[in-house]
């Protein structure tokens, strides 16, 4: 049953911090089957009498088969959803709705790729860089982020990739500047076949364009503002471009969160291009 | 012994009071991956317009206190796509449809009623009048009674007879009982209440309004006691009429409320992105409540928070309650 979510009340197995963000593992069965690198969930925040009426979503860093199935989530505390899940101790029941989204597709043969995170976005490549190795491919991670404190990974990426290049704004870390910056060097010399990113959408955007230049396909992971992250309120919808080769404003959690980088009109994030379906003016008529 | 839980809209029989609210339960599907839509009272679609609209821009939504701030802007693939691909998906599975309209003109309305009238699996059709009219300097038609009445009859005299027309009002109005009045008048079978009042929330950090669109629709928790306000005022002014009570239901106690006020048909919008089960739930805690207060029907609850008492506190006029 891959894909069909559940909802579960899972209960906090550990918590930790890891440099900046905090670190979750909560037991959550039939979340953890289902999962495919790339998914999300939705976590309820606040406890029950909560006036936090929409749920968090967050990526999934990890799954165990232990107890069941276990989910890890990364996260940071910037508003109060997230601070309340980031005072959650060991037994504190959590209300999780996943695995939702569509994950990354993984290529069918043995190539070589990317893996592009930057901040807490790093998190989900490592479920794909497992799924990756598994069916023989090649790895290489760029990791980036403002300061060293805020890179996630970088040990279990050494270990796993055949190289890892990282990078902070601030020159903390790695090199000075931001993934994109050593993204082009990293697929000169990696061959790379395909991209694979995480992250903020400007690092989005930027890496599209890098991997445009080379042409070759990138997969993306987009983050919009969600309110349900099942696909019932079309809050958190963006531009892209479909097979037809009309652009339409599609739920980053229903249709997403990962899409091919070509695809989304990043330029046009937060607009409705003229030329959507059913843009005001875009032929069609607006009713108000 | 269990509680009749069975309710009318209008002359449609439904098998419990219910029902998603429009806008909240995407095409269906969605909440189909979790629970058999049957269990529903009704399934309300999103408000269905004549051309394909791609809504607003993002940011769409803002978390408010125990609320939410929407501008989606009506975003919906228009009513061909509704009748080839969404309704019969519906129909074919016998899930019971209310099928919500919006438009700009009168005649835009009349012409989705008209599209609606052979289509197989509409239980009902609820009018979404909380659309700008773009022939009076898109003044939203649930303002004006007048308006609203003209909407009303036009959808009402191209619809079947035995579908029921549900006209939904706005709570942003001087007198909510006159443009009820006005719509049932017009030929309303039921009256929706009610879709979000218009709000508005500023991010301090980028010190401008959170929303692309600036003003959004407010909804959740937050609004409940304005429902229950509309409610109760306009079944203490139209008795007979039926009643979907909607905003702000979280609970079963919260559903409650809104049928001792007058509802006989409770929707729940926002509580479905908290919880995906939630009209299951809500529904379930309802029976609860009811059996707990020994009501055999569903039926016995609705309205009965107006029956006489000596407390001067329900005396319905404006001034005693402040
Ligand atoms: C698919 C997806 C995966 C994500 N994965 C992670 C992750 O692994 N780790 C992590 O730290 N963060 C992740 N985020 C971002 C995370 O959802 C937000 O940081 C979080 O919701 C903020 O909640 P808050 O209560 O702290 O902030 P508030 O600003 O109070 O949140 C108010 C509302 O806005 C929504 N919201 C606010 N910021 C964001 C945002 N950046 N993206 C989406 N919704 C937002 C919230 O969900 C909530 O409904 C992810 C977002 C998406 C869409
Ligand atoms: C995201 C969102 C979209 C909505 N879309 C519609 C719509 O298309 N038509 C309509 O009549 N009401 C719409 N509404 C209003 C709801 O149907 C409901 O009246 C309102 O949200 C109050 O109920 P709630 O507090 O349970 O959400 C929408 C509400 C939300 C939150
Ligand atoms: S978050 Fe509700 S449709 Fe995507």
């Amino acid at each position: 049953m891959a894909g069909t979510p559940v909802q579960v009340t899972g209960t906090v197995l550990t918590t930790r911090r890891v440099d900046a963000y905090h670190a979750l593992t909560v037991v959550a069965p039939g979340v953890a089957e289902r999962f495919r690198p790339g998914h999300f969930v939705s976590v309820a925040v606040g406890g029950p009498r909560t006036s936090m009426v929409t749920r968090r979503a967050l990526s999934i860093h990890d799954v165990k088969p232990d107890y069941g199935g276990t989910v890890e989530l990364v996260f940071t505390a910037t508003g109060p959803g997230t601070s309340w899940l980031a005072e959650r101790r060991a037994r504190d029941t959590l209300d999780l709705v996943g695995p939702l989204g569509r994950p990354f597709p993984l290529p069918r043969d043995p190539a070589s790729c990317v893996l592009v995170g930057a901040e807490y976005g790093a998190a989900a490549l490592f479920p794909l860089a497992d799924a990756l190795l598994e069916r023989g491919c090649r790895i290489d991670f760029a990791l980036g982020a403002a300061s060293a404190d805020r890179v996630f990974g970088a040990m279990r990426a050494r270990r796993m990739a055949e190289t890892t290049t990282l990078t902070t704004e601030d020159g903390s870390l790695g090199l000075r500047g931001s993934v994109t910056d050593v993204l082009p060097a990293v697929i000169a010399d990696t061959h790379a076949d395909a991209i694979y990113a995480c992250g903020p959408m400007e690092t989005l955007r930027a890496v599209t364009a890098v991997a445009i230049e080379f042409d070759i396909p990138v997969q993306v992971a987009v983050e919009e503002a969600m309110a349900c992250g099942i696909g019932v309120c079309m809050t958190c919808v963006l531009p892209v471009i479909g097979d037809d080769g009309v652009t339409r404003m599609v739920r980053a959690c229903a249709e997403g969160p990962v899409f091919r980088g070509e695809r989304v009109r990043f330029e046009d994030v937060g607009t409705i291009p003229f030329d959507a379906l059913g843009a005001p003016g875009g032929g069609v008529r607006n009713v108000g | 012994m269990s509680v009749d839980m069975r309710t009318f809209l209008a002359h449609v029989e439904l098998a419990n009071p219910v029902t998603t609210a429009s806008g909240c339960a995407g095409s269906g599907r969605e909440l189909a991956q979790f629970f058999d839509l049957h269990r529903l009272g009704a399934l309300v679609t999103r408000s269905i317009t004549m051309a394909p609209r791609a809504g607003r821009p993002t940011p769409r939504m803002a978390e408010t206190p125990s609320g939410m701030l929407n501008a989606v802007g009506l975003q919906g693939p228009g009513i061909d796509a509704f009748l080839e691909r969404e309704l019969p998906w519906l129909a074919q599975r016998g899930i019971r449809t209310v099928v919500s309209i919006g438009g700009g003109t009168v005649a835009e309305y009349s012409a989705l009623a008209r599209r609606l009238t052979d289509a197989p699996g509409v239980t009902a059709i609820e009018v979404n009048l909380a659309c700008p009219n773009i022939e009076d300097r898109g003044r939203v038609f649930a303002r004006d009674g007048g308006a609203a009445a003209e909407v009303i009859a036009s959808v009402r005299s191209v619809m079947r007879y035995d579908v029921p027309v549900v006209a939904k009002l706005s709570p942003d109005v001087a007198d909510v009982v006159a443009v009820a009045r006005a719509c049932v008048d017009a030929g309303a079978d039921a009256l929706s209440m009610i879709n979000n009042p218009l709000g508005m929330s500023i991010d301090v950090d980028a010190l401008r309004p959170t929303l692309a669109a600036g003003t959004g629709g407010l909804s959740g928790p937050a609004i409940l006691p304005l429902a229950v306000r509309c409610v109760w005022q306009v079944h203490a002014a139209l008795p007979g009429v039926p009643i979907v009570g909607v905003g702000g239901v979280m609970s079963g106690h919260d559903a409650l409320q809104l049928i001792l006020a007058g509802a006989c048909v409770v929707g729940v919008g926002t509580a479905l992105f908290h919880d995906p089960y939630a009209c299951l739930r809500i529904e379930r805690e309802l029976e609860e409540l009811l059996q707990a207060r020994g009501f055999h029907r569903l039926a016995d609850a609705v309205g009965l928070a107006h029956r006489p008492t000596s407390r001067h506190l329900l005396v319905d006029s404006e001034e005693s309650s402040l």
